[in-house]
């Protein structure tokens, strides 16, 4: 764990009852780490919180106990260094596309002069393929138009890492699939290492390298962590004509139907907490392999 | 569509004048029904050869009074006779200073007050106290601290137009909404950029309102204020004109403060439109 870009230990967060009620222990023991350039996804149902975690990678929440180091330094607050792609985009509604994304590098660059700004404003709207719309406020704009433009303002900061908080949540399906492909292309390009929320098991796939599960919340934890095996050069169109695509699905589609809310009954060993187990749907083989090699970590492993 | 919607309406409009003018023709009518309801007594005191009359003008003699008042708006044959400009002026001027010194006060506390929940509170039993009082109960305090009419007057102004900017600009500040806090925290805005690239257009439209209230309020006030001071301003002029008998000035000075009130508004309404935004 320690070659981790990120690493997340022992995270909690209590919301304190209203009251007299007693208080509310969203997630409590979480324990996992992001290498980097790797693209991570966080899966489960909502009230396990999911955007808490991501928010407290933000550094815009604090943890009621735990620790999220990244790149040697712990997370104390939010930073340049993590960009946010926000649920809801939010734009500044006042400023153009163009604006918006100045706005974003010209904090993280305030000494740049206005047309070294305003090149490097026009190559992420090109990246995002929003050219032509550079002086549209965001009403004038589609929810894909302003999501892409959420997304320049994250990357044009080129930051450390992305947070992405469910970013194509509010799309339609077409949509959805034009920016999740160039969200891969981007990501490829630039190894970019992300941090993702989403609740569509099939984005997961194609984007992700790692699949985090969470349970059921309050209390949630994270239950495990499935490796996508899928290689790296999938695309959405071939991607379900690999067997192994299947499988994995399945596995995840499983957890979130029914093992999300069994598990979210049954409390894991402290081992379990600290080293959540991973797994690789439909590879029992290399699984029986890593199992030998870590006796010390006695992973739970469900596979199909 | 909106086209005729528009032209139906002046229509109505123009038959709402002519039944207006028509309604005051026959009131004010020599001979007319009105003039047996008013006794002679008081008909001689409002004007010897009007005893036929209602005492209020006709359209006609009001409309010459109109044309030659605004022909010359600008003269000034001393200080119990001076042209409705001048008096507009003096009003505008005091309103003016006494809006702006709001201003100054009101949007800056506005701002503390919307982003420290503390201060919000500490606050909040002073303005409720406070905001019900009408500005012209500070007069008395106001003349005897200041010693001086027309800065009394400036102050009535200021302290009318504080409540709302103040409470609008705190209520717009306080509710900005957090994602945008959220995008300048994550970026690591410094706090003065976050105030007035954030902050200040986030909440412009709402402080706008409050400022057009404030400036309702506070041309509603000045001609009460000017009533009370005397000397110049149009609230002087139409208690003078009243203690001159001239219904026809003191109908002709109501208008134009109608007309003045209204275009400050639709200055506002311009700006609120300048800052406003569609999400």
């Amino acid at each position: 764990m320690t070659t981790d870009y990120l690493t997340v230990e022992d995270l909690s967060r209590v919301f304190p009852g209203s009251r007299g009620q007693a208080p509310l222990v969203v997630f409590e023991h979480i324990h996992f780490g992001i290498g980097q350039g790797e693209f991570v996804c966080i899966v489960g149902h909502s009230g396990c919180g999911k955007s808490t975690i991501l928010n407290v990678l933000a550094g815009l929440d604090k943890p009621s106990s735990g620790v999220v180091v990244m790149d040697g330094r712990e997370v104390s607050g939010p930073s340049l260094d993590r960009g946010v792609v926000f649920q809801g985009h939010a734009l500044l509604p006042w400023l153009s596309v163009t604006k918006n994304i100045e706005f974003a590098v010209k904090s993280r660059w305030p000494d740049w002069a206005a047309a070294k700004v305003h090149k490097h404003c026009r190559q992420f709207i090109d990246l995002v393929g929003l050219t032509g719309s550079e002086h549209k406020k965001p009403f004038e704009l589609s929810g894909g138009m302003k999501q892409r433009v959420g997304i320049a303002r994250a990357f044009s900061i080129q930051p450390k890492m992305l947070l992405l908080d469910e970013p194509f949540g509010a799309l339609d399906a077409l949509t959805r699939g034009v920016i999740q492909d160039e969200l891969l292309k981007i990501c490829a390009a630039t190894g970019q290492t992300v941090f993702m929320i989403t609740h569509d098991v099939d984005e997961a796939l194609l984007l992700s390298d790692k699949i985090i599960l969470m349970t059921n919340g309050p209390r949630a934890r994270i239950a495990e962590i499935v490796v996508n095996t899928l290689p790296h050069s999938r695309t959405r169109h071939d991607i379900h004509k690999d067997p192994q695509y299947y499988r994995i699905r399945n596995h995840l589609v499983d957890f979130l139907v029914t093992r999300s809310r069994e598990l979210s009954h049954i409390a894991a060993t402290d081992i379990e907490q600290r080293y959540p187990p991973e797994v690789r749907p439909g590879e029992e083989i290399d699984e029986t392999i890593s199992m030998r090699q870590q006796a010390a970590r006695p992973p739970v492993l469900y596979a199909i | 569509m909106i086209k005729s919607l528009n032209l139906r309406a002046f229509m109505v409009s123009i038959l709402l004048t002519a039944i207006l003018l028509l309604g005051w023709s026959l009131v004010t009518q020599p001979g007319g029904s009105a003039s047996s309801k008013v006794s002679p007594e008081y008909a001689a005191m409002m004007g010897g050869n009007s005893a036929n009359k209602s005492g209020l003008p006709t359209p006609a003699e009001f409309w010459h009074t109109v044309r030659d008042q605004l022909s010359d708006p600008f003269y000034d044959h001393g200080p119990n006779d001076k042209g409705i400009g001048i008096q507009l002026g003096y009003s505008l001027a005091r309103v003016l200073a006494g809006f702006v010194l709001a201003a100054l006060l009101a949007i800056p506390l506005g701002f503390l007050l919307g982003m420290s929940p503390v201060m919000q509170r500490a606050f909040n039993p002073f303005i409720q106290l406070l905001k019900p009082i009408s500005p012209l109960a500070w007069m008395p305090l106001a003349l005897y601290t200041i010693k001086d009419a027309s800065a009394s007057a400036i102050f009535v102004i200021f302290i009318c137009s504080l409540w709302p900017m103040l409470i609008n600009t705190a209520y717009g500040v306080g509710s900005v909404r957090q994602e945008w806090l959220n995008v300048a925290r994550t970026l690591e805005v410094p706090a003065l950029r976050k105030v007035f690239l954030v902050i200040l257009p986030a909440a412009a439209p709402t402080i706008l309102v409050g400022m057009r209230i404030s400036m309702g309020i506070a041309w509603l006030v000045i001609v009460a204020a000017e009533m009370l001071v005397g000397g110049t301003g149009i609230g002087y002029f139409v208690w003078n004109e009243w203690n001159n008998l001239s219904l026809t000035n003191v109908i002709f000075a109501v208008l134009m403060i109608g007309a003045v009130g209204m275009l400050l508004d639709m200055l506002f309404g311009w700006m609120s439109r300048l800052v406003a935004y569609k999400d």
